[in-house]
């Protein structure tokens, strides 16, 4: 009765444009905002904050980044993990090189550092298509974790590829106690989310759907796939190596190439396709689902008192894990967006049948 | 050149049992369009399967002839490995008909988290032997020719053997059987299979047991050489540009990729990998790949991908 739009006439073009056309979304999502951004710290211990809402936050980022590119423009990728890895050290070689560099400027230039790898990485794109592609780009997977392991000069000559940062300060504000870090990372996050949205529901994002859905048709219309194949790469790992950064500097602290191994891929495309492939609320849902996952099936024996040795429980977790994924998949192939989705659109007839 | 020669060999030998792990991943893509990520997975249950059956066989029916205990462990493990290929048709793939490639990848790893717990909660998860009574004492070849000779590893060499043996019973299978026949009809076209009668079900089942099969003999195989464990399933990670660079849908395409995989990444680690600081044979194979991939798209023996609009 309540989330209905009757009665809220549009009167120009830029009314009927709105990222949320229906004025119920619009303040529920400034609410959800407001709350994520006061409520959340007054209301979460510091555990809380360091253990699921932080990693929660960066890892929608990264999802948010992996969806531009393969639920957008349909190119399938297994090298997140590398794109991660080369945004963290790209930002951490800024701020360790340049005296001075501010933090944000540091992890946009990561970014920009994984925006050209991943220009790079998706030229073999335009003739590699599908599950060849997705393979190829464990190439980019690999030879960053080499890289990172090996070439001394991009973690300043440290042994092992750990890497270390501290003094994180914004404008003089430092970032330090947990809750800041993930009111840090909530402002990204919300930042790039609105970014991404506005982009792929302009004449870009319409590129790269028409060439996911069938990109011979769409160069037959006057697209440009290279065009419209790079700028998702670019857009997409500029998202993803920001993410990475964040998870480097905010999340970890110190870190060694293994934090971005090829499970990171494999979890981040979990995400995105749990969550719903083209969607951006999808990202969001389904980072929620993989991080909380592990977290409750961990949680769960002790809360229901039963006592299980801990070699057991992991091997639990993987199998439920493993199984809830295959579920899910046969219930809804289209990830919980699509749930939301259908609930909304039953939300607004409610109560009546029709 | 005797150096040379050795690591050649050693190539070679690697690329004969990254063959058969690729077979597995081809056969299952030809019959069902599912790119099987568990493949890496089902080569560690069966592996874990038959190295715990082999222990437990001699108590369980109180006999004491080890090898009546192998054959007895590789069989019992194959009836596993049926059982799954069943389980998986019948609880995932009859359900996820008609979806799109990347949803049925997500699918199969799901399925390889399930194998890895299930496995390791069944098996246990040591590091387990198997002993299949292989000769690990190496010999040289050409001592005429070079001096010093070529050191070969026999153990490598009868891995070589059977994995060569296991691809020709397998081309037999495809090429004159009846069953064979109908596994290639149903990955040259579903449908057209089907209304001629054939049970695409069944196949399934069929093809994920012989993809089983494969797994059980690569499982066994590397099972032997490095034992057990978890980080077995690591090879598949191996083995995935050997399936690229071969052709996703062509069986001797994952023999030849992986021998040009297992001599490209010997050879490159010995002659490149000290210029560039060593460890690059894990990278070096997906770039050999992706370089193959950048000329001919649909890999070396693939079917050509056609684009209609």
């Amino acid at each position: 009765m309540i989330y209905r739009e009757n009665g809220q006439f549009k009167t120009s073009y830029r009314d009927d444009q709105q990222i949320f056309p229906i004025a119920q979304d619009r303040y529920l999502i400034l609410a959800l905002i407001a709350f994520a951004a006061i409520g959340v710290p007054l209301l979460a211990s510091e555990y809380t904050f360091r253990a699921i809402l932080t990693p929660l936050l960066i890892l929608s980022l990264a999802a948010l980044g992996l969806n531009v590119l393969v639920g957008y423009c349909g190119q399938i990728s297994l090298g997140t993990g590398a794109f991660m890895a080369i945004g963290a050290y790209g930002a951490y070689n800024f701020f360790v090189r340049v005296p001075g560099m501010p933090l944000i400027a540091a992890l946009l230039l990561g970014g920009g550092c994984a925006t050209v790898v991943g220009v790079l990485f998706g030229i073999p794109s335009l003739r590699i298509k599908g599950l060849y592609l997705a393979v190829a780009t464990l190439a980019a997977q690999f030879f960053t974790d080499w890289a990172f392991l090996r070439i001394k000069w991009f973690t300043n000559d440290s042994s092992s590829g750990s890497v270390s940062v501290a003094g994180l300060n914004v404008l003089g504000l430092p970032i330090e106690t947990p809750v800041q870090k993930y009111l840090f990372c909530l402002a990204f996050v919300c930042v790039f989310g609105l970014l991404a949205k506005n982009l792929v529901r302009g004449n870009i994002g319409r590129e790269w759907m028409a060439i996911r859905d069938m990109d011979v048709a769409a160069s037959v219309i006057g697209i440009r796939p290279v065009y419209a194949k790079l700028t998702a790469f670019a857009v997409s790992s500029f998202i993803v190596g920001v993410a990475g950064g964040l998870w480097g500097f905010v999340h970890l602290g110190s870190w060694e190439p293994a934090a971005f191994s090829v499970d990171r891929s494999f979890q981040l495309l979990f995400m995105v396709i749990i969550g719903g492939l083209g969607s951006i609320a999808g990202s969001f849902f389904g980072a929620a689902f993989i991080v909380l996952l592990p977290i409750f099936l961990d949680a769960a024996p002790s809360w229901l008192g039963v006592p299980i040795d801990t070699a057991l429980a992991s091997h639990l977790t993987f199998m439920i894990f493993g199984a809830l994924i295959v579920f899910f998949l046969i219930v809804e192939p289209h990830g919980i967006a699509r749930l939301w989705a259908t609930a909304r659109e039953k939300l607004r007839l409610w109560p009546f049948p029709h | 050149m005797g150096f040379f020669l050795e690591t050649l060999f050693g190539g070679l030998m690697a690329g004969m049992l990254y063959s058969l792990i690729a077979l597995g991943f081809v056969l299952i893509y030809k019959a069902s369009g599912v790119f099987n990520f568990a493949q890496g997975a089902m080569v560690l249950f069966a592996a874990l399967a038959m190295a715990r059956f082999a222990e437990w066989f001699p108590k369980w029916f109180g006999f004491d002839n080890k090898v009546a205990a192998v054959v007895l462990a590789f069989v019992g493990a194959m009836a596993v490995m049926v059982a799954v290929a069943w389980v998986i048709e019948r609880l995932v793939l009859g359900k996820l008909v008609n979806q799109e490639g990347i949803t049925l990848l997500m699918a199969t790893l799901g399925i390889s988290y399930f194998m890895d717990g299930f496995g390791q909660t069944l098996f246990g998860s040591d590091i387990y032997k198997i002993d299949i009574g292989m000769p690990k004492d190496p010999i040289f070849l050409f001592e005429k020719v070079f001096e010093g000779g070529v050191l070969v590893n026999k153990e490598d060499l009868y891995a070589a053997l059977i994995a060569a043996a296991l691809v020709a019973c397998l081309s037999v299978f495809f090429q004159k059987t009846s069953t064979g026949r109908a596994l290639r009809a149903v990955a040259d076209d579903h449908q057209a299979a089907q209304s001629i009668g054939i049970p695409l079900r069944r196949i399934w089942v069929i093809v994920w047991s012989v993809a089983g099969f494969a797994a059980l003999v690569a499982g066994m195989i590397w099972g032997s050489k490095l034992g057990v464990q978890f980080s077995l399933q690591q090879v598949a990670l191996k083995a995935l540009p050997v399936v690229i660079l071969g052709g996703l849908t062509s069986v001797p395409g994952a023999i030849i990729g992986g021998l040009i995989i297992g001599v490209g990444e010997k050879l490159s680690e010995v002659y490149i990998g000290p210029m560039l600081g060593g460890g690059i044979e894990i990278w070096f194979a997906y770039v050999l790949a992706l370089l193959v991939l950048l000329v001919r798209p649909q890999g070396l023996f693939g079917e050509k991908i056609i684009d209609r609009v």
